[in-house]
């Protein structure tokens, strides 16, 4: 017991101790996300201090890109895992190890999630009436107590699955099945809860029609599972590059082939929304605010019509062989992230409130500090996933071992990180 | 000390330099919370006497900041009785006295301002709120060719807001007034989201009343003055009503267009109201919510 303990500390402490340390290149990333990090965190101070004021928001619009970022990232929180399904149902090699680094990114994800909608709340010092026992969670009857319990469990899951795969490879054991394979299987359903829980967060509001409406659960899905795998194929490469960890292409055209699928579905489900609603004419207010602009309003004109156009060309660029050819598989992904970005933050949160339930119409824009807390976070979750990755590239290519535990700690200058690994 | 642990400790310096930098708007936090309200119980946990204390900070609160010492009461609905609201659209003449009634009554924020009553103009014949007037500022009222119609919490059977507050800060009670504890309410503004008359507002930073306009006449669910970051809306004026006074909204309006009154008792206007006309309406009766709130026309 003793010893385990000591090993798991020693663990810990190399981990710890290699995020920092790298070449010039991963000081100088590194140095750069910290820097927008406190960036964010002084915006972040002031508002705790002078309240939601600060921000953009209002009684009218009364969520902003807080929520928006969060909405998106729940989905590629959800897509990480969707690597997992090819891999463990139908024994997919060339993904295998990668699925580490998927389930890392849902972790960093998540991160960020919990972020953003604390910096939401108007009373983050009151977060401990959510706790349940302590707290007065109302559970099952309010959506938001389901995020609250999916995400954190979402966490805990994935926290566990790596955490356990990684410390094997480290000892250099073959990981127990019974101790990981029944949590990637229920990692697999709770992906698809927790963007569900989210999705119907919006969907559960009837005073809301622009919300209030059985396809946003499938449009969340599919807009998942084409911005997560996208995000995946783009850090594989970035991987691939800095680390020469041994990533095939066989296994970026795999994800490819997610990414294309998901994708189509994504852009018909959209036609099918936008025919609802400005075919039938029913409640439509919402909805021609967003494409076409209200009373001389059209704030969201311009960024939703960039979405189409990138979705659109995102989704054909997909269907042609062309995207077998990396450079355009990523310009595809680039354009697929961010049209979903768009869609399902601007394009859904927002015009949600727009206009009021009692027909005022006041526009939002996000103010700059509103603006500097978002960067913040994102810098924040990407110095999470680089620390990440930092740890578990070693320990995957077997440098960051146990049995090398005595050797002298690798330093920056001498790191290997950067050089060809023989695989 | 060799260079590389020369920058090192640099490195670290300026860190954290730039990390007590990032954290200095924080010295400006003043009085954002005490120990004892944090560590506050939810209302319906408090006992009688944890309601007691809880009253005396409140009220050494409110004194500390206005210089006055106010009267707080914790009024529990009366037995026998539940709440009704009748509004008649052919009296109201927009006139918006309502409006500011209840801000001197209920201790809203005058900056920024807070409303619970929203008078919405509407062209005559029509009920499409898309095309109501929020802004409406003629020489007088009413203006020809158009009716007024005052919204404010519709006091639901069904509210959507309590279903969706994740940490049950806010719910309804026996009389039918749906309550806030603003001590327990974490700021996350979903219940602002889901509710379908606009009727809930937040408090986006410190509300400001000016010390000669407080009124000293408090309850704890009621008009007690908010904190930055917390949910607030029409309570029925409940530290009147519950003592069997009527709302300041209905005392004020000049043209006698409110009715407020107990449904339960088969006596009271209101009830009369409700069995004697032929059409009265209630806002949105398609979303299930039923309100406590009617509108109804009578010359
Ligand atoms: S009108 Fe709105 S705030 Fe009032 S009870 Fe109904 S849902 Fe809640
Ligand atoms: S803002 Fe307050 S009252 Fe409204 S849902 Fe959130 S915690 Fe509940």
């Amino acid at each position: 017991m003793m010893r385990a303990t000591r090993d798991y500390l020693t663990f810990l402490w190399r981990c710890g101790r290699i995020a920092f340390v790298g070449d010039w290149r991963y000081y100088a990333w590194m140095g750069g996300l910290t820097v927008f990090c406190l960036l964010g965190l002084h915006a972040y101070c002031i508002q705790f201090v002078h309240g939601l004021i600060v921000t953009g928001m209002s009684d009218e619009v009364s969520w902003g890109v807080y929520i928006a970022n969060f909405t998106f990232l729940v989905g590629v929180a959800a897509a990480a895992v969707m690597m997992v399904i090819p891999v463990y149902i139908y024994d997919n090699e060339e993904l295998h190890d990668l699925v580490i680094f998927g389930e890392l990114l849902a972790v960093a994800a998540i991160i960020m999630c919990l972020a953003f909608v604390t910096v939401d709340l108007g009373r983050p010092d009151r977060f401990w009436h959510l706790i349940p026992g302590i707290g007065q969670l109302n559970f099952p009857r309010s959506m938001l107590s389901w995020d609250v319990i999916v995400l954190n469990g979402y966490l805990l899951l994935n926290v566990h699955i790596c955490g356990y795969l990684l410390y094997s490879r480290y000892q250099n054991r073959k990981p127990s099945k019974w101790f990981y394979i029944p949590f990637v299987f229920v990692a697999i359903v709770w992906a698809v809860s927790i963007h569900t829980v989210t999705a119907f967060l919006y969907v559960g509001l009837g005073g809301r029609p622009f919300w209030n409406s059985s396809i946003v659960g499938p449009r969340f899905l599919a807009s998942a599972f084409s911005a997560g795998p996208s995000i995946i194929i783009l850090a594989l490469q970035i991987i691939r590059r800095v680390t020469h960890y041994h990533i095939t292409d066989k296994a970026l055209l795999t994800l490819r082939s997610i990414v294309q699928v998901s994708m189509i579905i994504n852009v018909f489900l959209l036609f099918n929304e936008v025919f609802k609603e400005f075919y039938s004419g029913l409640h439509v207010a919402s909805s021609t605010y967003l494409f076409l602009g209200l009373d001389g309003h059209h704030a969201l004109v311009p960024w939703i019509w960039t979405a189409v156009v990138f979705n659109l060309v995102s989704m054909f660029l997909l269907i042609l062989p062309l995207t077998r050819s990396l450079k355009w598989l990523d310009l595809a992904c680039v354009l697929c992230i961010v049209g979903i970005w768009i869609e399902k933050g601007m394009g859904l949160v927002i015009p949600g409130f727009i206009p009021t339930p009692l027909g005022a119409l006041i526009e939002y824009t996000p103010s700059l500090n509103e603006t500097l807390v978002c960067l913040g976070i994102w810098a924040f979750g990407l110095l999470c996933y680089t620390i990440f990755l930092r740890m578990s590239v070693p320990i995957l290519q077997g440098r960051l071992s146990k049995a090398n535990e005595h050797l002298p700690e690798p330093d920056a200058a001498a790191d290997p990180a950067t050089a060809p690994v023989p695989h | 000390m060799g260079r590389r642990n020369f920058l090192r400790s640099s490195a670290a310096f300026a860190g954290l330099g730039a990390l007590a930098a990032s954290l200095s708007p924080l010295r400006e936090l003043g009085d954002y919370s005490s120990v004892d309200e944090f560590m506050q119980k939810y209302y319906k946990e408090m006992t009688p006497d944890d309601m007691a204390k809880v009253i005396t900070r409140i009220e050494n609160d409110v004194q500390r900041q206005y210089g006055i010492r106010p009267h707080v009461r914790d009024l529990k609905p009366m037995d026998g009785a539940e709440f009704v609201y009748c509004l008649n659209l052919t009296r109201c003449i927009g006139c918006r006295k309502c409006v500011h009634a209840c801000v001197n009554e209920n201790n809203q924020s005058r900056n920024p301002e807070i409303q619970y009553i929203r008078v919405l103009k509407l062209p005559h014949g029509s009920m499409d709120i898309d095309k109501a007037d929020h802004e409406y500022n003629p020489e007088s009222v009413p203006e020809k060719g158009f009716f007024y119609m005052p919204v404010q919490c519709q006091q639901c059977h069904n509210p959507p807001c309590v279903k969706v507050c994740p940490v049950h800060a806010t719910w309804q009670e026996k009389d039918g007034i749906t309550v806030i504890d603003y001590d327990w309410c974490i700021g996350c503004r979903y219940c602002e989201a889901a509710c379908p008359y606009w009727a809930r507002r937040f408090n986006f930073t410190k509300p400001e009343i000016p010390k000669e306009r407080l009124n000293p006449n408090m309850s704890y669910l009621g008009n007690r003055p908010r904190k930055q970051g917390v949910m607030e809306k029409c309570h029925f004026c409940i530290q009147r009503t519950r003592v069997g006074r009527y709302p300041a909204c209905l005392e004020v309006c000049p043209v006698g267009a409110r009715k407020f009154g107990n449904i339960l008792d088969p006596d009271s206007e209101v009830s009369y109201i409700l069995r004697e006309k032929r059409i009265f309406i209630q806002l949105k009766e398609e979303m299930g919510t039923n309100p406590r709130f009617f509108y109804y026309f009578e010359k």
